[in-house]
């Protein structure tokens, strides 16, 4: 049997993986792609460790301003891990080849790694590799998964976490190619199946498949989720498609303009803050533009290449002549899969989490840029670790196959239903309405709208279903699991958001404006069973 | 607007006509998937270039599905020398098993001290996404299926020229078969990359690193130029 099983094949999976392997663990790793074609490809501005190699800096002040950023609501001591880990993070990536930029210097290793300012931050902290430092540090792992020959398995869809008396002993897949169901035996399991932005369908920066699956399978499986209702926005995609524009373009003396062309907020202010005026903006009618016009042609060549190269693509504008429609979008989940110091999920033992999919409460209310890709080295590192000393202490039964055979089940009604309505429709429905009712401005009664239409759409779901019959390579069905997993997912969202009567990080409520620390310097947390007893 | 693609299940082109104009082809994928035909297979992610995951063949030549402009009458088809699992989506497990030949990982690693020009020597290297366009591109696939390919053999370089690496020998020792001296050279590689990268230059600079390492050109032991006749003359 397997000691470590990864679900989920983007940074935090295979960090995981490889401190696994490290320390002596078999592993395979599971995903529903390739390998590289995860969300933390999409990541661009960095990865924060205090290094003091552009300014002084401490790992103290970093610890300081992430718990700034996070409201109230991160647990301290794993904040202090995190970020005291940090510089040992770079020194791994560093000895694994990430091409990080590079500054001029005498110094060798991890001295040599240009940092640069980000939001939020009291120092020059985030390591980069020019624009592309999520991209370098997937790939580079990917090429160290192979030298240390960890198995991959792709084009597996997870479908259901195998638990009986409450520990894991696997999970079960369906195979995209074949269309069969397998089970996979495990002493333990990590997850790291990435976030839920895609519940804002078309409203969001992340990929489609950014459905939060093993969110949803952790709940199916009796596991707690935590922190659901805070969605970080971001303020600059573009309007039409949602392509992310980065927070560089401000950086770089960009400005955010009406459609009078009048400036109405500080441009490098907080990103929740900068989110709320573009929305205000919106409420009055005002269509919001980011103008670069200014930095002329050839330096707008020079610096953000990329971004003038998707205006022209994706919005059909120019932006050395022409202002560029923007709209504010979902960017990053910070609530996710409850786990506890170890990474070990709330309610189910021997099941980690780690990585955007996770609540490690580092992030609290508001995560601040550069966190995320640390997040999932430092604490994929721990997670491997954790997951293979659990294996190593517990000797698993295998489990029965009630779960295989409750999810074949399953996938046999929906192959024989014939939908009457169509899902995708739904989804697009869905996205719309959490991006105006569960959005970057909240209240009550667009909330409890939106449970409302949940609702009503959870109870239809049995009307909808898969077109496409095929067995093999259907990609319907697999389009179908996962709009299901944002159905499920997008009430705890909005249940949590109900609840929280008050403003903080990226909740905010146009009833209750202010922090509630007495009532609500807390986590609101779901769990199946916990409900039920 | 109409839009071609080959369907895998009748091995036939099918056309659609889809209303907007000035998309993405993604978009145009994604939009006949949603209200026309369920059955219609692609596989995309991130809609901005850097997933590797949406390249397919319009008219003939590699392009992200996310990134290219759709005109009227486009053809679409799936990658070259990929299996086709269905319709656009195809096994790139094959593909991918060349970056595992070819060893292209950092073998031995010390610390370095790199610096921006260091950084700069391969930054465009390292922009690969993966997105098995060159591999798609590259002639030599249609006599050599073992071949090592554009993307690994560029990985390769990138490694085997990085400071860090002290283990450059052992690169070069898993590109020489079915690796930089079965290139052509044709340049195809450079011309289908999204990314703007140059893979032929990639392979001639590990064919110089070769040669410098003792590697030989092995068609110059095999060629035959005819036999030119040097016989010492002792009366001359």
């Amino acid at each position: 049997m397997i000691d470590v099983l990864i679900i989920g094949s983007g940074g935090a999976g295979l960090t995981a993986a490889l401190s696994a392997k490290d320390v002596g663990a078999s592993v395979l790793v599971v995903g529903k792609a390739y390998p590289t074609n995860s969300q933390t490809s999409m990541a661009q501005g960095g990865i924060n460790a205090a290094l003091s190699n552009a300014g002084d800096d401490t790992v103290d002040a970093h610890i300081a301003d992430t718990i700034k950023s996070a409201r109230g609501l991160c647990d301290e001591e794993m904040v202090q891990t995190m970020c005291s880990d940090a510089p040992h993070a770079i020194a791994w990536l560093d000895s694994i080849g990430v091409p990080f930029s590079r500054v001029e210097t005498e110094e060798i290793g991890i001295k040599t790694v240009a940092q640069r300012q980000m939001g939020g931050a009291s120092a020059k902290r985030a390591c980069y590799a020019q624009d592309y430092t999520g991209l370098k540090i997937l790939h580079t792992l990917y090429d160290t998964c192979l030298k240390h020959g960890i198995d991959f398995l792709d084009e597996h869809y997870l479908m259901s976490l195998v638990v009986e008396n409450g520990c894991v002993k696997g999970a079960t897949f369906l195979d995209i190619r074949t269309g069969e169901l397998k089970q996979i035996d495990a002493k333990s399991v990590i997850i790291a199946t990435g976030g839920y932005g895609g519940l804002y369908h078309n409203y969001t920066t992340n990929m489609t498949g950014a459905t939060g699956d093993g969110i949803a399978a952790v709940l199916r499986a009796g596991g707690a989720v935590s922190d659901m209702e805070f969605v970080q926005f971001h303020p600059t995609a573009l309007k039409k498609s949602s392509i992310l524009i980065s927070e560089s373009a401000r950086g770089e003396g960009g400005y955010l303009v009406n459609s009078k062309n009048e400036r109405f907020t500080d441009e490098l202010g907080p990103r929740d803050v900068v989110a709320r005026a573009i929305f205000e903006q919106f409420k009055q009618a005002q269509e919001v533009f980011l103008d670069v016009r200014h930095l002329g042609e050839g330096k707008l060549m020079e610096l953000l290449p990329q971004e003038v190269a998707l205006c022209k693509l994706h919005e059909n504008v120019d932006p050395a002549k022409e202002l560029i429609p923007i709209k504010p979008v979902a960017h990053y989940s910070m609530g996710g899969i409850d786990v506890n110091h170890t990474m070990e999920v709330d309610g189910i033992k021997g099941c980690f989490a780690v990585g955007e999919c996770s609540n490690a409460k580092v992030h609290g209310a508001n995560r601040l840029g550069g966190n995320s890709l640390l997040e999932i080295t430092a604490f994929g590192k721990r997670a491997g670790e954790n997951a293979f000393k659990y294996a190593s202490s517990t000797s698993v039964q295998k489990a029965t196959d009630a779960q295989l055979q409750q999810d074949k089940t399953y996938l046999e009604n929906l192959y024989a239903q014939t939908p009457t309505v169509n899902f995708y429709d739904k989804r697009e429905v869905l996205g719309k309405l959490f991006y105006e009712k569960v959005g970057i401005v909240r209240n009550n009664a667009s909330l409890n709208e939106a449970l409302d239409y949940i609702n009503d759409t959870q109870e239809a779901i049995a009307t909808m279903g898969i077109e496409d019959k095929s067995k093999t390579n259907n990609t319907n069905l697999t389009d179908f699991l996962e709009f299901a997993n944002t159905i499920l997912l997008s009430s705890t969202v909005v249940s949590a958001a109900i609840a929280r009567d008050e403003s903080r990080g990226a909740h905010y409520k146009e009833e209750f404006t202010q922090v509630d620390d007495e009532k609500f310097k807390n986590h609101i947390v779901f769990q199946w069973k916990k409900e039920r007893a | 607007m109409t839009l071609t693609i080959l369907r895998s299940e009748t091995n036939s082109h099918e056309t659609y006509t889809i209303k907007s104009t000035k998309t993405t082809l993604l978009h145009a994928l994604t939009d006949i998937k949603e209200t026309q035909d369920a059955t219609l297979t692609f596989t995309a992610g991130c809609r901005a270039s850097v997933c590797g995951t949406c390249a397919v063949r319009v008219n003939g030549k590699e392009e992200l599905a996310c990134a290219y402009k759709l005109q009227d009458g486009d053809v679409v088809e799936p990658l070259n020398y990929h299996p086709v699992l269905r319709d656009l989506k195809v096994d790139k497990n094959k593909a991918k098993e060349t970056l595992l030949q070819s060893t292209a990982w950092l073998h031995s690693a010390t610390e370095a001290s790199p610096t921006p020009k260091d950084e700069k020597f391969t930054e465009r290297q390292t922009d690969c996404i993966l997105c098995d366009s060159c591999y798609s591109a590259c002639p030599v696939y249609a006599v050599n299926p073992e071949f090592l390919g554009p993307f690994a053999l560029t990985r390769a370089y990138r490694y085997s020229v990085d400071k860090r690496e002290k283990g450059v020998k052992e690169i070069l020792d898993s590109v020489q078969s079915n690796g930089v001296w079965d290139c052509t050279l044709c340049g195809e590689c450079t011309l289908a990359c999204p990314k703007g990268i140059d893979p032929k230059m990639d392979i001639m600079m590990l064919r110089g690193l070769s040669v410098q390492e003792g590697y030989n050109d092995p068609s110059y032991a095999t060629q035959s130029f005819g036999s030119p006749n040097f016989d010492f003359d002792p009366n001359f």
